[in-house]
């Protein structure tokens, strides 16, 4: 037997409760969620869907650390004390453990789409080597479970969400930007509208990451750079090396 | 009078994975307002796991592959119970459809001259699946996504439609509830596309999630539409049987693909002891061969771990069955002994199967490059589905369409693997285009608003029953679930036979008078027992559809075994498709439907692949 306490509420009124649940070899988070929703809560709110780690639904913060839950074993929890499990409080609360998330999308939305050179070939396809895109299939791992953005101080602590797209969108800039085929530019949104600039690249979202995409290192500081090299005149950034 | 939201559509679908979508950006190609419902948030939906491929004759990998033969390998698939026109469409256009998700954003792995990659895969001739490592499905889904959603589409997420909406004949709308505060929304429309998956859910040991409910099956045979080849029901050879909580998660296909070879506890390469008659020329007869052709040595022949579905699923529960499974009552599964055969395999098995070695060393403590995984059948895919009209994917119903895994014909008695993806392209596109065209041909109709008070009273009926029967059992919603799992899988599942279909479709009529005294604790705001509670209605509606066409069908061919009936053709039965229909005093009835000659030119086809 192990305790789960766990967030239950909405937006109005809400706190932790304690369930008390038997625990099995090989369970998951979501199994034991799973139990107590069908054996004392049958009103649980919980999103999920694959429970294979490739949907990303079902992302909470357990024992205050922003995980998946579907891929959080129990064996790798202290089972001792109880375990706490909370919504992502970067967002809104829905109910219980789900989060309103739908900012994200709003986000993607507005952001510029892919639009792609005239074709290479007659038959309407393009010729693309594997080495120039394997960068940007790492960015299209992405799961969307939205734990980057949880993480995020700039908006979990800041609420910048008007003026800052998070890691996960930056990530998604990324994978346009350098995809080898696309021929929009996004710079002047990613340094203004999109607040890039805020990501001062505590790396906090990387470390979060459930498909271990390097947010930081390789989608988020290649873009500032390219915003400063369109940005700021390459002479006098040169100029400022030299003099200091 | 019950208050609830109304949202006029001229083309209404039905469920946002690879059919939805790319039905609503058909849809929404002219000028029509298209709305999209789904269960989930945008992009979650099973699409997302499929991870092996998308099947489409792009040759180029192998530059003998053509919709030809793509089409005598999807029908040999399927036993030839598929529809042939349906088979035909698909090995010609899958193709373009795959080519034009490159234009949206999708990056799939590349060949040496920088076309797109394909990989060999069960049933398929030559190496013919276009694949991003083993996260395809992903990358469909987020093309499809990204590009859906700058085509003007009005998304309702997290909502679930419990019924459609009639007017005469013709369907006119549909209603159903938002999760978040459980408010009632009527989408209304001339043209409705439902594209909601599968049913998966019926049973215990499942690839699938708490959505695949069969609530298309359901709608549309509420709705007067027919279902057709019901007990096709697809096993997944390979699933996870270890530890329990994930039994049932799939491993993809792509394992064996890439050389991954099935053993039992004696080490025995059993597949090598059953290969059937309409395979025999195709299948490689020793191991050396068998790896040759996962290397792509064109001359060779694949291994038996890449035959049908079907039959792979068989001979793992045969192998369990006579005492040779895996500690945990599987099999073995093995892609770390190609390090004989390969410098630097872990990494080799890292970069083409990624999420496999995450998902085994996350969930079971297990290195795939080191040692071999367990693996037995799991509930996977429904081959039988709502019947629709090969070119136009309407269903009997005027205005109703359908597509993707809801839908059927394509695939017989058995799916191919990486059929499923392209299926859902090909007549996503086409049941959006037709669905277009049809709303843009036919005016509105106007709604019954009476019908939609009986339905309402039916969706908050589980809040008003008592929480108890009169025994004091708990009329919750999970245990009623938990009992129709157990016994479609007991009854249901591979093994079949008329005692056990026949006490199945008794159980399954019980737990229809226990859910109609279902009950749901709280309120409406996202409540997963009052959404269970209503989803029940669509998953026994599926399983009684399941069991009783499995019954009618008393022979074993495909993805249907009947102990009784071993043979693949019932005598003087011939060929025939089993057709469930309502009747019109509310009774589910069965009947067959002899399939008709193949069309000259297609026959040959098949005649020259022999």
């Amino acid at each position: 037997m192990a305790t789960f306490r766990i967030w239950r509420g909405n937006a109005d009124d809400a706190q932790f409760v304690d369930y008390e649940t038997e625990v099995s070899e090989g369970m998951v988070v979501l199994d034991a969620v799973h139990r107590i929703q069908a054996e004392q809560a049958n009103d649980m709110a919980v999103r999920w869907n694959c429970k294979a780690g490739k949907c990303g639904s079902c992302s909470a913060e357990i024992n205050g650390q922003p995980k998946l839950m579907c891929m959080t074993r129990l064996d790798t929890v202290p089972l001792d004390a109880p375990v706490t499990i909370e919504p992502m409080r970067a967002f809104p609360l829905i109910k219980d453990l789900v989060a309103d998330v739908s900012w994200n999308f709003k986000v993607k939305e507005r952001m510029k789409p892919f639009a792609p050179r005239p074709p290479d070939a007659e038959d309407g396809t393009w010729r693309m080597e594997q080495e120039d895109i394997d960068h940007v299939q790492e960015f299209r791992k992405c799961i969307e479970c939205f734990l980057c953005q949880d993480v995020c101080h700039v908006l979990r602590d800041h609420k910048l969400h008007d003026e800052f797209i998070g890691p996960r969108f930056l990530v998604y800039a990324a994978s346009l930007e350098m995809h080898p085929i696309d021929t929009e530019n996004r710079l002047e949104e990613l340094k203004n509208s999109d607040g890039i600039g805020y990501c001062n690249i505590t790396k906090c979202c990387t470390k979060v990451c459930p498909e271990h995409i390097t947010i930081t290192d390789n989608a988020i500081i290649p873009l500032k750079e390219r915003v400063v090299d369109q940005f700021y005149d390459p002479i006098k950034k040169l100029f400022r090396v030299f003099n200091r | 009078m019950s208050s609830y939201e109304t949202h006029e559509y001229d083309v209404l679908i039905i469920g946002a994975g690879g059919a939805g979508l790319r039905a609503a950006i058909e849809a929404a190609v002219g000028d029509l307002k298209v709305g999209l419902v789904c269960k989930s948030l945008l992009g979650k939906a099973h699409t997302v796991m499929a991870e092996g491929g998308v099947a489409a004759a792009l040759a180029n990998v192998d530059e003998r592959d053509s919709w030809r033969v793509h089409f005598a390998d999807t029908m040999r698939g399927g036993q030839y119970l598929s529809n042939a026109r349906m088979a035909e469409l698909h090995a010609q256009e899958s193709p373009d459809r795959v080519r034009e998700l490159e234009a949206w954003g999708a990056l799939f792995d590349r060949t040496q001259d920088g076309g797109i990659l394909q990989r060999n895969f069960g049933g398929h001739q030559y190496p013919r699946l276009a694949h991003v490592g083993d996260r395809t499905g992903l990358e469909m889904i987020r093309a499809l996504q990204d590009h859906g959603i700058h085509q003007g589409i009005e998304v309702h997420m997290e909502n679930t439609v419990v019924s459609l909406l009639k007017t005469g004949d013709r369907v006119s709308g549909a209603f159903g509830y938002e999760r978040e505060k459980g408010r009632f929304k009527v989408f209304t429309a001339k043209a409705i596309v439902l594209a909601t998956g599968g049913a998966g859910k019926a049973y215990k040991v499942t690839s699938n999630s708490w959505e695949y409910t069969g609530d298309g099956h359901a709608l549309a045979y509420h709705a007067g539409a027919e279902l057709i080849d019901m007990e096709f029901v697809q096993f997944h050879p390979t699933g996870m049987v270890w530890p329990p909580s994930v039994r049932g998660i799939l491993v993809t296909e792509g394992v064996r693909g890439e050389g991954g070879i099935l053993t039992n506890s004696e080490g025995k390469r059993f597949m090598f002891d059953d290969i059937p008659e309409l395979y025999v020329n195709q299948t490689a007869d020793n191991p050396e061969e068998g790896w040759r052709y996962t290397q792509g040595d064109r001359e060779a022949r694949r291994p038996p771990e890449l035959l049908t579905r079907d039959h792979v699923a068989r001979c793992i529960v045969r192998e369990v069955q006579e005492g040779r499974g895996s500690p945990h009552g599987g099999v073995f599964l093995d892609i770390a002994w190609i390090k004989e055969k390969i410098p630097n395999a872990a990494e080799h098995i890292r970069r083409k199967l990624p999420s496999m070695y995450h998902q085994f060393r996350e969930l079971a403590n297990i290195d795939i490059t080191a040692e071999p995984m367990e693996v037995g059948p799991t509930t996977h895919y429904i081959m039988g589905g709502i019947r629709v009209d090969a070119d136009s994917q309407m269903t009997a119903v005027p205005g109703l369409f359908a597509a993707g895994e809801c839908a059927a014909g394509l695939h017989g008695a058995n799916r191919l693997g990486g059929n499923s993806l392209s299926d859902l392209l090909v007549f996503g596109k086409r049941a959006g285009e037709y669905a277009a065209q049809f709303a843009m041909e036919n005016e509105a109709v106007p709604m019954d608003e009476s019908e939609i008070e009986t339905i309402v009273a039916h969706t908050l009926k589980p809040f008003e029953n008592p929480q108890t029967d009169g025994n004091g059992n708990n009329m919750g919603p999970y245990g009623i679930q938990a009992q129709l799992q157990e016994k479609m899988q007991e009854l249901v599942g591979i093994a079949r036979s008329q005692e056990s279909l026949t006490q199945a479709i008794e159980e399954i009529q019980n737990l229809r008078e226990e859910a109609e005294n279902v009950h749901a604790i709280g309120n409406r705001e996202y409540n997963a027992g009052w959404h269970t509670a209503l989803d029940l209605d669509c998953l026994l509606t599926a399983s009684e559809a399941i069991a009783l066409a499995a019954l009618e069908r008393k022979a074993s061919i495909g993805a249907h075994s009947r102990d009784d009936f071993p043979e693949k053709e019932e005598p003087g039965a011939g060929k025939y498709n089993t057709i469930i229909k309502k009747t019109d005093d509310g009774a589910m009835a069965v009947r067959r439907e002899p399939i008709d000659e193949l069309r000259e030119d297609l026959q040959e086809i098949i005649d020259e692949m022999e």
